[in-house]
């Protein structure tokens, strides 16, 4: 199948490696992803901070340059939950109906990677091999705008060699949440220890999940304490044939 | 702006220094003192755990909690699309049945009215069963003011009258205080009180009893709130789980009930399903211990002397936004509180407002009015990291984290609207908005960022930024970036495929 990539602002920008492991995935599938070059934010972080007007433009962009495609995919539930929950409310409130319509279409075709692979592909083993100790932390949007479910765990639980251990309260926020990170910088960082104390109570060598931004929170928390904890997308396990993730340079 | 018709300037909000709808700090400087005290977060912790495991259990046992949910959202729908009908209706059964209706645009109306009715009975004390509207507007503090004592009956509203304190939770407003500091309390402030007081939770609610029974058998007069009006019947309803409002129902002459104006219901039988909803959401119960229902007055049985004084206090404004009004849906159950991270860590207090949590950051922000400016309630829509864990607790779905982002746009609109610099996050917003919104700026943004590599080049991440970044690298890395980005890499491998 044809397979847009909506690569997210962040993964384009912070770590391409997320993009080259989604399409490494996909591709090994035997699938032909296209990287739409206009693409370029889907304007959660302006309508979550409260620039709605702003968003529009950011959404029109998203909208035109993604709609010739049948079917997209994101490695980020937040991204795809501010693509299917509020691009159609944001136009609407800005009073451009044939804008929210034509973005409901684009929502409708977008996938988070583990939906399209389980989902739309029927994959669940997708032949990666990662013999590590790994904890999985459900990204609240993944969870709960996108009801993901057990999609991204059964993926999981298929890559040889994975060592899969639960992680407790597992779906309580890791406290980073865009902005608030920085507008509740405290209480976001309380947050983030209890995520960090579950996490390293897993024995894990590696705390992954489906968004680069909860994993940005979680890995740049892991890494102040110094452990050997990693913070590592669900993409780049997935893509993972002998064991290891690229490493970022 | 919305213009309303024959109201020029809007309708009334809140009176923010009437009452408790607004603290003096704004969220993240009122949540620092409750992210400093250890045992604060202990206490909350400890007890928001429990309540959310036991609502869980009791919420799994219920087959059709999905229906019922959907069948609340849908009452309460069509109650605020025609509110002033109902509540017209309401009056008249009230008024009907012997009963007496008061209106009250505001909180200061609203203590008058009480003032004035408890003083026309001679009384200068009145017992009151745990109320979240008497809070909002003040009114045991009003009553003081005028001579007249308002004794709390309610276990945990009392420990936070002795304690001089204020309701941090909606369902349990000493969730803050342990039983050792309960202990400390009644032995400082309860009169009478036997000095061997252990802090078995059965010993302390021994003395609380003992001390309130004789409130209960003396009081001339009563203050309730309400958590549902029949509109089709005038019947008012208390669900309570100690029996102290029992008491304060049925003991004294004369029964005055406040009550929000979005507490009416259409029919009898609509209770059916929030009678259902709401134990399991607020205690993690199947069914409260106490269900009091009236309906006017009753000759020869119960209080003779009954009033209603139906508060308005913003929320006809809450109602004019089509968005915003499903906040005055909250059946004040307090389940999104329970499940919510931020309230887990700071509780209720640094919300200001005695409306806490996620349902207070979207209700106490609109009762007031949102203002674009420093004032604490604009930066409530902003104590949140849009998990939606309220919004899945919700028994009567309202949709909270889309109101928060709803009120954040309100409030950077209004703030937009109302300064004439714009601040460094507008800018800010303004600018990457922008860049974003074509693609070669956005790419031109992105290699800026890669001076970002300059930083953290000994050890891979950059440990220090200067202010507003200094927030995030308080407590956390962030990663050096990348030589290319994915579009650049693509672009290169697109070359090469097709070379």
């Amino acid at each position: 199948m044809k397979i847009a990539l909506f690569i997210t602002c962040l993964a384009d920008t912070v770590y391409p490696s997320v993009g080259r492991a989604t399409v490494a995935v996909l591709e090994r599938l035997g699938h032909e992803v296209v990287f739409p070059a206009g693409q370029t934010c889907c304007g959660q972080m302006h309508v979550n901070t409260g620039y709605q007007r702003q968003a529009v433009p950011l959404i029109r962009q998203h909208v035109e340059v993604f709609e010739p495609y049948d079917l997209i995919v994101a490695p980020s539930g937040s991204c795809v939950g501010s693509v299917r929950h509020q691009h159609g409310q944001v136009a609407r409130r800005a009073g451009d109906e044939g804008l929210a319509t034509a973005a409901e279409t684009v929502a409708a075709r977008t996938y988070e990677l583990s939906e399209l692979l389980v989902d739309v592909l029927g994959v669940d083993d997708v032949g990666a091999v990662f013999p590590h100790r790994v904890t999985y932390h459900p990204t609240c949007h993944s969870l709960r705008l996108l009801r993901v479910g057990d999609k991204p765990l059964r993926l999981l639980r298929n890559v040889a060699g994975i060592d899969l251990v639960e992680l407790p309260e597992a779906d309580q926020c890791c406290g980073f949440g865009g902005t608030f990170a920085l507008k509740n910088a405290e209480t976001s960082a309380a947050m983030l220890a209890d995520k960090m104390s579950n996490v390293l109570a897993t024995g894990a060598s590696v705390c992954t999940a489906g968004d680069a931004s909860c994993l940005m929170h979680i890995g740049g928390g892991l890494s102040r304490l110094a452990t050997s904890t990693r913070a590592v997308h669900l993409a780049e396990i997935l893509a993972s044939t002998d064991g290891t993730v690229e490493v970022r340079s | 702006m919305t213009t309303f018709l024959g109201l020029p300037g809007g309708l009334p909000h809140a009176d923010r220094h009437t009452g408790q709808v607004e603290g003096s700090l704004r969220f993240p400087d009122a949540a620092r003192t409750a992210l400093a005290d250890g045992q604060l977060r202990t206490n909350i912790g400890a007890a928001t755990r429990t309540i959310r495991t036991k609502r869980a259990a009791v919420v799994a046992e219920v087959p059709d909690w999905e229906e019922l949910r959907e069948a609340g959202r849908a009452i309460k729908t069509d109650t605020m699309a025609r509110l002033p009908e109902l509540l017209l209706q309401l009056e008249e059964n009230v008024t009907a049945r012997g009963g007496v209706v008061h209106w009250a645009r505001d909180a200061t109306q609203a203590n008058a009215i009480v003032a004035g009715l408890v003083r026309a009975v001679g009384a200068t004390e009145v017992v009151k069963v745990k109320s979240m509207v008497t809070q909002e507007i003040g009114l045991n503090e009003a009553l003081a003011e005028r001579g007249i004592t308002a004794w709390e009956t309610d276990l945990a509203e009392l420990i936070v009258q002795l304690g001089h304190d204020k309701p941090s939770h909606i369902l349990v407003p000493a969730i803050h205080r342990n039983r050792a500091q309960i202990r400390e309390i009644f032995l400082r402030e309860m009169p009478g009180v036997d000095s061997g007081l252990t802090d078995e939770p059965r010993d302390l609610a021994m003395a609380a009893r003992r001390y309130l029974r004789a409130k209960f058998l003396t009081a001339q007069v009563a203050v309730s709130g309400a958590n549902f009006a029949v509109a089709d019947t005038g019947t008012l309803t208390v669900v309570e789980s100690e029996g102290n409002g029992r008491m304060c129902l049925t003991l004294p002459q004369t029964l005055i009930t406040v009550m929000g104006i979005e507490k009416v219901v259409p029919t009898f039988s609509d209770l059916e399903v929030f009678l259902q909803l709401l134990p399991r959401s607020s205690t993690g119960e199947r069914m409260n211990p106490y269900t009091s229902m009236w309906t006017g007055v009753t000759p020869g049985d119960g209080p003779q002397d009954v009033h209603l004084v139906l508060l308005d206090n913003g929320r006809t404004a809450t109602l004019a936004d089509q968005v915003g009004r499903a906040a005055l849906h909250c059946i004040r159950c307090s389940a999104c509180l329970n499940v919510c991270p931020v309230y887990e860590r700071t509780g209720g207090h640094a919300y200001g407002s005695v409306y806490p949590g996620p349902i207070g950051a979207v209700l106490s922000p609109q009762l007031t009015g949102i203002t674009g400016g420093d004032d604490p309630n604009d930066s409530l829509p902003y104590a949140s990291s849009l998990c939606g864990a309220c919004f899945d607790a919700c028994p009567v779905k309202i949709d909270i984290p889309n109101l928060l982002v709803n009120l954040r746009a309100q409030h950077t609109e209004a703030h937009a609207d109302t300064h004439r610099i714009p601040s460094a996050e507008q800018i800010a917003m303004a600018a990457t908005a922008w860049a974003m919104s074509s693609p070669s700026r956005w790419a031109r943004a992105q290699a800026t960022t890669r001076a970002g590599r300059l930083l953290g080049r000994r050890r891979q991440v950059i440990r220090a930024l200067p202010a507003p970044l200094s927030a995030w690298t308080a407590a956390r890395d962030l990663p050096r970036p990348p030589t290319e980005t994915f579009r650049q890499w693509w672009a290169a491998r697109d070359a090469g495929e097709h070379r």
